[in-house]
């Protein structure tokens, strides 16, 4: 009962997580590529309600940005130039989904730009690029895991279903890629990938490295799953009674295995999504200037950015959310299914 | 014995099997470390052909493989492109360096692991353990990457702790004491990131165990007995739930370079994760090689040692291998 109740809450929290992630263009005020030059490295900026003289305003409204008298380098908020807050207004076009044209978001600002979360190198809205760059992140993520959940799916099945070489060929196999570091593997099936690529490639390849290196935990998993299931009582009597090994995994296996790719998906999403963060963080993985949380990261590997401007270090704590929330249905899922074994022994 | 060296024939052909692979998908790879090269005008394209001669670029892959095992076979695993040297050399200065880095945190982690683990599994349910599980499950979801340059902007704003690098510009002019002290302040923010990214999935397999030995009808008679708490969760339960614990030792050898490699590009620490990604950026393929079949070695003797943990603590293993 508890598990269900833990089940929801988390659920509920990854969709509203994966809501502004998909919905970025609405929630982003800004286009992830657009520069405001004028402003590179300004620091997050704070919403007010009350001005220098003490007046309480009903529109929230913020203070631009000038180059700091005082200190080289540094800015700092000008009181003179002061920009208001509006709703649901009509900003930069962008495409729902990736198809559907739309221009309204969530909040702009009038008078001047406003930066949530402050600008990076470039001038370009932070808050914007975490909101893109989860789209990119998430969706190596799922990818990646689609793809190993498929391949680690297919090789259990044979390996579990067929046994005799196949399943010694696949496990044995299996067994050495769990033993490798999986980090060196990533490296190393990265160094043998073409290098300098466009960011759609690059993506993609990504993907499929990220996808070829999980596959044997699934796998191994699966054909457990499917050992146990070949030798029920029903599944005997349906092959007595003429069935076709097709109709046999269809109808009566595979429905078994769900539970344990269930929770598989929820353990690999972030660890692909954490791959994808790593890869792109050290230049191998997804470039500029389209948004990763990875490669948004990448600019703390500069000393004096990492020592001076504290808010690139901002999209981590994006991911931590993230995190907890696919670890927190990992868990509950496999409290799910241990206490549903109880229950039906009970039974 | 006989079962120890079994394991390491096994281990043997697996190290044969790794290398080959990566020679194979090497081969298979576009590119080279010529390409750049071959993008600038002044280097002709005869220099290009011999260079290629040179470093043997244009033999078929058996070829290749056979001679690197021959420089294997020498001690020196092949030739890199990049260093212009042999690539063992070059390996053993950053396998050192990592193995420190690794080493040290294996043993604090474990060192941290073990106590807290016993108190969780002792109090389970209450509020110690309520606690602990709460900051593991936490610490689980911080991934490494966020949490190294956490600690790196931490260690910059505060500027206690160096934020990277191996030992300070003055190291040869220091003492002994303060070489030792330099050291170790480089060390601790890579080591620290490596505890904190290991502790959380050892404590909670160290607290699993024991709780699951606690409960066993041996220890109740046991604590019936008279015998005094310490001594019965260190000396009997513990002891009890060795084996798993020990079969984790030899996996978490190989988290523990995984998070290695990441930890030593963040933080600039001279070991074989640098390496590997210059070299993956270069094209250096030999380097690639020796580098992964390194971290190979590393993790099969981790391994290797978590076997001969097991055959030393669980009398089980011992008979069973004598039977045999």
């Amino acid at each position: 009962m508890i598990g269900r109740l833990q089940l929801k809450f988390w659920l509920v929290t990854l969709g509203v997580i994966h809501l502004a992630i998909v919905g970025a263009g609405f929630f982003a005020p800004y286009d992830p590529a657009e520069q405001d030059r004028e402003n590179p490295y300004s620091p997050p900026m704070k919403i007010r309600l009350v001005d220098e003289h003490g007046r309480i305003h009903l529109r929230p409204f913020f203070y631009a940005t000038r180059p700091s008298e005082r200190s080289f380098g540094r800015v700092e908020e000008d009181p003179d130039k002061m920009g208001q807050m509006y709703f649901f207004v009509s900003g930069p076009s962008y495409r729902l989904l990736g198809f559907i044209p739309a221009r309204l978001h969530l909040f702009g600002a009038e008078g001047s730009r406003f930066h949530l979360l402050g600008t990076d190198g470039f001038g370009r809205d932070l808050f914007s690029r975490i909101l893109y760059g989860g789209q990119v992140s998430l969706l190596a993520g799922l990818l990646g895991a689609a793809c190993t959940l498929l391949v680690g799916g297919l090789i259990g099945t044979t390996a579990g279903f067929y046994g005799g070489w196949r399943d010694v060929v696949f496990m044995r196999s299996a067994e050495l890629f769990l033993a490798l570091p999986w980090l060196y593997l990533l490296f190393a099936l990265r160094a043998f990938l073409p290098l300098t690529v466009r960011p759609l490639e690059a993506f993609l390849l990504v993907v499929m490295v990220l996808g070829t290196v999980g596959w044997a935990r699934p796998a191994r998993l699966v054909r457990g799953v499917v050992l146990g299931a070949k030798e029920r009582d029903f599944v005997r009597a349906a092959r007595g009674f003429g069935a076709s090994d097709g109709y046999l995994l269809a109808r009566h296996i595979l429905p078994e295995t769900s539970g344990v790719l269930l929770t598989q998906a929820a353990i690999l999403v972030p660890q692909f999504v954490l791959a994808e963060m790593t890869l792109s963080f050290l230049g191998l993985g997804v470039p500029e200037p389209a948004p990763s949380w990875g490669n948004l990261l990448a600019a703390l590997q500069e000393y004096s950015v990492l020592v001076s401007y504290w808010w690139m270090y901002l999209p981590a704590f994006a991911s931590i959310p993230f995190f907890v929330g696919y670890l927190g249905v990992a868990n509950a899922l496999h409290v799910d299914r241990m206490t549903g074994k109880i229950d039906s022994e009970r039974r | 014995m006989r079962y120890l060296a079994g394991r390491l024939i096994e281990t043997v052909f697996l190290l044969i099997g790794v290398s080959f692979l990566t020679f194979l998908f090497s081969s298979l790879a576009p590119g080279s470390y010529l390409d750049e090269m071959r993008l600038n005008p002044q280097i002709s394209s005869e220099t290009l052909r011999s260079l290629r001669a040179e470093y043997q670029l244009d033999q078929p892959l058996p070829v290749r493989y056979a001679r690197w095992a021959v420089s294997l076979a020498r001690g020196e695993l092949g030739y890199s492109f990049a260093y212009n040297s042999p690539v063992a050399p070059l390996l053993w200065v950053r396998a050192r360096n990592t193995l420190l880095l690794t080493v040290t945190a294996t043993l604090i982690a474990w060192a941290l692991a073990l106590p807290l683990g016993v108190w969780s599994a002792e109090t389970l349910g209450r509020l110690p353990d309520r606690a602990l599980s709460l900051v593991t499950a936490l610490l689980l979801a911080i991934p490494d990457l966020v949490l190294a340059l956490g600690l790196l902007i931490l260690a910059a704003r505060s500027g206690r702790l160096p934020t990277g690098g191996f030992v300070s510009v003055n190291f040869e002019t220091l003492s002994p004491f303060e070489k030792l002290r330099d050291l170790a302040s480089h060390m601790a923010l890579p080591v620290a990131t490596l505890v904190l990214t290991t502790l959380p999935v050892l404590l909670r397999h160290v607290r699993a165990a024991v709780a699951e030995v606690l409960d066993a009808p041996f220890l109740r008679a046991a604590a019936a007995h008279g015998i005094p708490r310490r001594k019965l969760l260190y000396g009997y339960a513990l002891r009890a739930a060795a084996h798993p614990l020990i079969s984790l030792f030899g996996f978490s050898v190989g988290t523990l370079l995984s998070g290695s490699l990441l930890v030593e590009i963040v933080m600039s620490w001279p070991g074989l994760g640098p390496l590997l990604l210059e070299a993956i950026l270069a094209r250096d393929l030999y380097v690639v090689i020796g580098t992964v079949l390194f971290s190979m070695v590393f993790l099969v003797m981790g391994n290797f040692l978590a076997d001969v943990l097991l055959f030393w603590a669980d009398p089980r293993i011992r008979s069973e291998a004598s039977v045999k």
